[in-house]
């Protein structure tokens, strides 16, 4: 985990900013809506929360551009709101609903927008980072400049397909960023517990790729290393690999009964490191915002993330009939 | 008004749990985040939080209370101006999930009914290719080079990946030349890691290339197959259809020889299991060509299973410029009129040499090709079968849960009354496949075990 950081003078617009803190309270309300949810039986089977991590996906959606893609694990729901998904159909996905992503075929873990270059939402631990890496295989082999984010966990990052791809993209000079969202826990094993090694982002180092650590509770941060990332891979220097440092508030899932670490570690983090906050702090300390701007923007994001929830509870359950429908793509 | 805060459901399975603890008391302030309460659920002691802000006006359900229903109100949270004597207002009635009446009835039938009656069944009997074509001799090594090359030619979103396709001209000599036609960005030699390289193919294929991935033979697929079921064969289900996969998984299936149980296995059914995935086991040169091409063309994953024995094998093939054959149409070998022996892949040559001496002995045997096993064409299987009244399944790979099983269930289902004898499946032995020559022999399935099958259900 990073030291506790001061306010720094920030690189980025004052509507930059602002936006920033939109996206990322936008996310975080969304999760705690849908944890609310979930509680109330709305939500079924597995959901797991986005909820500490937002500066994350927030940074590194600054520095995309039109074409490029992105894929993740089963903790999901941010990246889709960071690429701009509409709310309204990520809800209602997560309470398997007609009007959601995947028709409510899908659920938390599997939710896709073509049209938003967002490939995923993938249920088995690793399994994203080569389809990632075969995303920009495909990009590359078109010619064109696009880059692949390809996000996954710190628990992933010790599956043996994750060096399989890294060894290939770095062969291949594959257009592809291998984002490690190191939130310290994998499921409830810390990374003391389950990684030989410390520092993640050295292990590209055996396959030539270049990686380096970034403080993720600081969304300037993540959009600088993000920023200098696209930059290798968009000049057709390969992959490259950021090792993300961050940390989830929640549980692994809703059923996480948090016993692997102390209520003291989570609150320490939430009250020190929290990005929100940070961003809130260098828009009031830097007068790029009042409060009551900030206010308008809590209310904006409200009444977005009620109306999410409003229109996933009176979304229809899918037809019955789509029980046998998209099984294959008609020839 | 104020907020009730209901008992939470804290895993998929819970119902209802024990209130443990409170751990805020009423007059609490309280912002989201701030743990309410330990609540044990079917699984474990949890900690719940608060999502809204306010101040918690009344405790409802007290410590220690069992059996609290999810959903029942367990305190009343009051907002910024709101007493306690606002409670009244909240709502007693638990907000309810929706109850999904469909739960209760059967899901909508896909499959088709019983088919007693023959006009239910519409057997494709078109020809594969216009008679009087002119056909060439071909191997099925040859065959599925030029349905490769022919697809390459027409498509540039076509690439072909895999251990030795390149250089090496391919293990087994499938993708010979291709390299020096098409080159190394269309034909590329991937790292011994059939994981990451099938995953890099579903990616590609996402990305909107048809790529060919060659497996050195099916039973190293065993390490992708995560790939190919859970990514390939899955996602455009699970995406409302918004994430076709068109990819060929294709490679040598089932026994060689002697070289052992990790590389003799056949995973036709298994694959043919898998929704969301076509299987395709070809047995003739005209078949391996046409299906290939149609599975390249194919916006659906294929797994596509080859068999090394047969790549040497010569057949006449249509000296056609472009010819394919549909998934889904099996082809009649031959005609008869006392037992319909159904087979596919290498176990057609046990079919049509038992059906050979039969013939000899006055046994004449219907022999149908699947040629694909997801789709099956059940159709013209059945209307085989009520001619014949009998049926035997030729398979080199494993009894249990076997392609053959499965063709005599649905002829059970849909063709009972015409069933004169018990279907006999004809499959490899139950064991791992044995080194010694002589073993392995035995471990296969026969002519000779298809004749029995046959004289056994023809009572002859």
């Amino acid at each position: 985990m990073a030291t506790p950081k001061k306010p720094k003078k920030p690189n980025v617009s004052a509507d930059e900013l602002k936006g920033f803190y939109r996206d990322m309270l936008l996310i975080r309300r969304f999760e705690e809506k849908a944890g609310q949810l979930y509680g109330m039986g709305l939500i079924g089977g597995f959901c797991h929360l986005y909820i500490g991590q937002e500066a994350v996906v927030v940074g590194l959606e600054s520095a995309t551009k039109e074409g490029d893609k992105r894929i993740t694990t089963y903790r999901d729901h941010g990246h889709m709101l960071a690429c701009g998904m509409d709310p309204n159909g990520v809800m209602a996905e997560l309470t398997g609903r007609e009007g959601g992503y995947s028709k409510g075929k899908g659920g938390s873990m599997h939710m896709f927008s073509r049209d938003k270059h967002f490939y995923g939402g993938h249920g088995i631990v690793g399994a994203n980072v080569p389809l990632g890496a075969g995303l920009a295989f495909a990009d590359k082999y078109k010619g064109n400049d696009n880059v692949t984010f390809t996000y996954f966990g710190d628990g992933a990052a010790n599956q043996g397909q994750v060096y399989e791809t890294f060894n290939m993209a770095a062969l291949w000079s594959l257009p592809v960023i291998f984002v490690i969202e190191n939130n310290q826990y994998a499921m409830g094993t810390s990374q003391k517990r389950s990684t030989s090694s410390p520092d993640i982002y050295t292990r590209g180092a055996a396959f030539g790729i270049p990686g380096e650590a970034v403080d993720g509770m600081d969304v300037l941060a993540v959009k600088e290393a993000g920023e200098k990332a696209v930059a290798h891979c968009r000049s057709g220097k390969g992959p490259y690999i950021l090792e993300v440092k961050t940390y989830r508030y929640r549980g692994h899932s809703m059923s996480d009964p948090a016993k692997y670490r102390t209520r003291d570690e989570v609150q320490k983090v939430r009250d020190e490191m929290d990005a929100i906050e940070h961003v809130r702090e260098l828009l009031l300390q830097g007068k790029h915002a009042t409060e009551d701007d900030l206010k308008a923007i809590d209310k904006e994001i409200k009444s977005i993330v009620n109306e999410s929830a409003e229109f996933a509870k009176t979304s229809p359950e899918p037809e019955v009939s789509e029980l046998w429908t998209d099984i294959y793509v008609e020839a | 008004m104020p907020t009730e805060i209901l008992m939470p459901a804290l895993s998929p399975t819970m119902e209802e749990g024990t209130l443990a603890k409170w751990l805020v008391k009423e007059g609490d302030t309280v912002s989201s985040g701030d743990i309410l309460a330990e609540i044990e659920t079917d699984k474990a002691t949890m900690e719940f939080e608060a999502v809204d802000e306010g101040v918690i006006g009344k405790i409802l359900v007290g410590d220690g209370s069992e059996g609290v229903k999810v959903n029942t109100p367990i305190a009343v949270l009051l907002e910024e101006g709101e007493s306690a004597d606002d409670i009244g207002e909240a709502s007693a009635a638990p907000a309810e999930a929706p109850k999904s009446e469909d739960a209760a009835k059967p899901a909508p039938a896909k499959a088709k009914a019983p088919a007693t009656e023959s006009e239910n069944l519409a057997p494709n009997t078109e020809p594969d290719w216009p008679e009087g074509t002119p056909m060439k001799t071909m191997t099925v090594r040859e065959a599925l080079n030029s349905a490769m090359a022919e697809e390459m030619r027409s498509d540039e979103t076509v690439f072909v990946m895999g251990e030795e396709v390149a250089e090496y001209q391919g293990a087994y000599k499938i993708t010979q030349n291709l390299l020096d036609e098409f080159g190394s960005k269309r034909v590329i030699d991937t790292p011994i890691t059939e994981h990451g390289f099938a995953g890099i193919g579903v990616g590609a294929a996402w990305g909107g290339l048809k790529p060919i991935v060659e497996f050195m033979t099916w039973n190293f697929a065993m390490q992708a197959i995560d790939q190919i079921i859970n990514s390939a064969g899955k996602t455009n289900y699970m995406s409302g259809g918004q994430l076709g996969c068109s990819i060929v998984f294709r490679g040598p299936n089932g026994a060689a020889a002697r070289v052992g149980a990790q590389h003799s296995q056949d995973y036709a059914a298994w694959y043919a299991q898998v929704p969301g995935l076509k299987v395709v086991q070809p047995y003739s040169a005209a078949d391996a060509k046409g299906l290939l091409k149609s599975a390249i063309r194919d916006p659906n994953p294929v797994v596509f299973l080859e068999n090394e024995i047969l790549y040497g094998k010569s057949f006449e093939v249509p000296a056609l410029d472009d010819f394919t054959i549909p998934f889904g149409k099996a082809r009649v070998w031959r005609e008869g009129e006392d037992v319909t022996i159904v087979s596919f892949g290498i176990g057609m040559t046990y079919a049509l040499d038992a059906a050979e001496k039969l013939a000899e002995d006055g046994i004449s045997a219907e022999v149908i090709d699947l040629r694909t096993l997801r789709p099956i064409d059940y159709d013209t299987v059945i209307a085989s079968v009520m001619k014949t009244n009998r049926c035997v399944t030729v398979e080199e790979g494993w009894p249990v849960a076997s392609i053959g099983n499965h063709i005599s269930a649905t002829l059970m289902e849909r063709a009972f009354d015409y069933l004169d004898a018990p279907v006999i499946n004809c499959t490899g032995k139950d064991v791992p496949m044995p080194y010694a020559a002589n073993l392995e022999k035995l471990a296969l399935t026969s002519t000779a075990e298809v004749i029995e099958a046959v004289r056994k259900v023809t009572y002859k």
